[in-house]
C-alpha cells in the first residue's frame, strides 16, 4: 500500500506530481489558444453582423476605444466600399436584476438604432429574459429608433421605453446599457 | 462479472445524486435544460476516469500523508484541461456551465472515487467504477434537466438543432427553471430512484 512518508519523499513527490501537471496543462493550453482565440472572435463577428447593415470591411481589426463616463466602450465601425454605412458599439450595464447584462448595439450613421444584441445576461428566466431577441420581441421597439428624439428611459420615468411587465429593473438596466452606447456613439462614433 | 457490478452500481444502487447525494450543488445549479445536465455529466464523468485511472496508478508511489493533496492537483488538472477544452470546441456549452466546470474540482463524487475507490483498487476497475459513477452521475442530471425543462420552458433539447423537441407551447411552470424547482424536481426523482432501487435490489 502507501510508502512510509518521510519529508524527503512527501516534497520529492508533489514537486514531481506538481511538475508533470503543470507541463501536461502546458501542452493543453498551447493545444487550445488558437481554436479558443478563434471562437471568441467568431462570436463577436456573428455579434456585429447581427446589428449593423451589410458591410465589407473588418470592424474587428479597425476597433477603437472611446470613454464614457470614465468607461471606456469598444467602437465596431462598419464599411461598404470605404463608406460608413454603421457602426457597432459594444455596451453594458451593472443595474440589471442580477449582474452585469453585456449588449451589441448597432447605430446608423445618422444615429439611428439599427439592432441590438444581448451578448450576456442573467436575468430571471420567464420574467426579464424577455430582453433577449430569442425569448420575446420586445426588444424590437428599439429599431430604427433615433436617442434624439427617442428618450431611453421606461415611461414610468418619464421615456419612451415601453416596459416588460414585471420586470422594470431588467428594461431599465437595459436602457441604461443602450444610453451607454449612444453616448459613445455620439462621442466617437463617426470617427 | 465483478467489473459490470463495478460499472453498473453508479446507474441506480449506488446512484451520486439519487442515493450517495454527492456533487448536488452542480446538480442543482446546472440542470435547468437536458442539454446541461448531459454536458455537465459528461464533463465530469471524463475527469472522473482520467483521475480515477492517474491515481489508481500511482497509489503505490505516494507517501501517505500527501496523498490527498496529490488527488487534488490531479484532479485540478484535469478539470482546467476539460475547461479549455470545451471552451476552444463546444464554446456554447462552456457558456451556459460558466462557473461550474472550474467547480467539478471541489465536487466531492470526484475526490470521493478517488480516495475511496482507485487508490484502493487495480487500474481497469477504477477505470470503469469512474466510468460507470460518472454516467450515473450525468444519467441523473440528464433526467433531472429533461424534468424541469420540459416542466419549466415546455420543450427538450438533448443536443441543441439536432434533437431539440417542443412538447408544449407557452410559458410551462416558471418556478421549475428557477432554483426552487431544482429542490422540488430533485426531491421527486429521489423517491422514485428510491422506489426503484428497492424493487431491484
Amino acid at each position: 500500500m502507501a510508502k512510509e512518508s518521510t519529508f524527503t519523499n512527501m516534497v520529492l513527490t508533489l514537486f514531481l506530481v506538481t511538475l508533470a501537471a503543470s507541463t501536461a496543462l502546458g501542452f493543453i493550453y498551447e493545444l487550445t489558444k488558437q481554436p479558443i482565440a478563434e471562437s471568441k472572435m467568431r462570436k463577436k463577428n456573428a455579434a456585429i453582423q447581427k446589428v449593423v447593415p451589410e458591410y465589407s470591411n473588418q470592424p474587428n481589426s479597425e476597433a477603437y476605444q472611446v470613454g464614457v463616463n470614465g468607461d471606456s466602450l469598444m467602437v465596431y465601425p462598419a464599411k461598404q466600399d470605404g463608406k460608413l454605412v454603421g457602426v457597432a458599439i459594444s455596451s453594458f450595464t451593472t443595474k440589471g436584476y442580477s449582474g452585469r447584462i453585456r449588449v451589441m448595439v448597432g447605430f446608423k450613421p445618422d444615429g439611428t438604432i439599427e439592432n441590438i444584441s444581448v451578448l450576456q445576461h442573467q436575468e430571471t428566466p420567464g420574467l426579464g429574459d424577455k430582453i433577449d431577441k430569442s425569448k420575446s420581441d420586445w426588444s424590437q421597439q428599439f429599431n430604427g429608433k433615433n436617442p434624439s428624439d427617442f428618450q431611453l428611459k421606461v415611461t414610468k420615468d418619464g421615456g419612451d421605453v415601453d416596459a416588460i411587465t414585471a420586470a422594470t429593473i431588467s428594461s431599465r438596466a437595459y436602457c441604461d446599457a443602450v444610453e451607454r452606447a449612444y453616448q459613445a456613439f455620439k462621442k466617437g462614433g463617426l470617427q | 462479472m465483478k467489473q459490470w457490478e463495478n460499472f453498473s452500481k453508479g446507474f441506480i444502487r449506488d446512484n451520486p445524486v439519487f442515493v450517495l447525494f454527492l456533487g448536488l450543488c452542480p446538480t442543482l445549479a446546472v440542470t435547468t435544460s437536458a442539454y446541461n445536465g448531459l454536458g455537465m455529466g459528461l464533463a465530469t464523468t471524463f475527469v472522473l476516469v482520467m483521475s480515477n485511472l492517474v491515481v489508481s496508478i500511482i497509489k503505490n508511489l505516494i507517501p501517505g500523508k500527501v496523498r490527498i493533496p496529490t488527488f487534488i492537483v490531479v484532479i485540478a488538472s484535469f478539470v482546467t484541461m476539460v475547461e479549455m477544452l470545451t471552451q476552444a470546441f463546444v464554446p456554447d456549452l462552456y457558456e451556459q456551465l460558466g462557473i461550474f466546470i472550474p467547480l467539478i474540482v471541489v465536487n466531492c463524487l470526484v475526490l470521493g472515487r478517488s480516495e475511496a475507490f482507485a487508490s484502493k483498487n487495480d487500474i481497469f476497475s477504477a477505470i470503469i467504477d469512474g466510468l460507470g459513477m460518472g454516467l450515473g452521475f450525468a444519467l441523473a442530471l440528464t433526467v433531472l434537466g429533461a424534468v424541469r425543462e420540459v416542466l419549466g420552458s415546455g420543450s427538450l433539447t438533448l443536443i441543441p438543432d439536432v434533437a431539440e423537441f417542443t412538447i408544449y407551447q407557452g410559458d410551462g411552470m416558471l418556478v421549475f427553471v428557477l432554483a426552487p424547482g431544482a429542490f422540488l424536481a430533485l426531491g421527486y426523482l429521489i423517491m422514485l430512484a428510491d422506489k426503484l432501487k428497492k424493487k431491484m435490489y
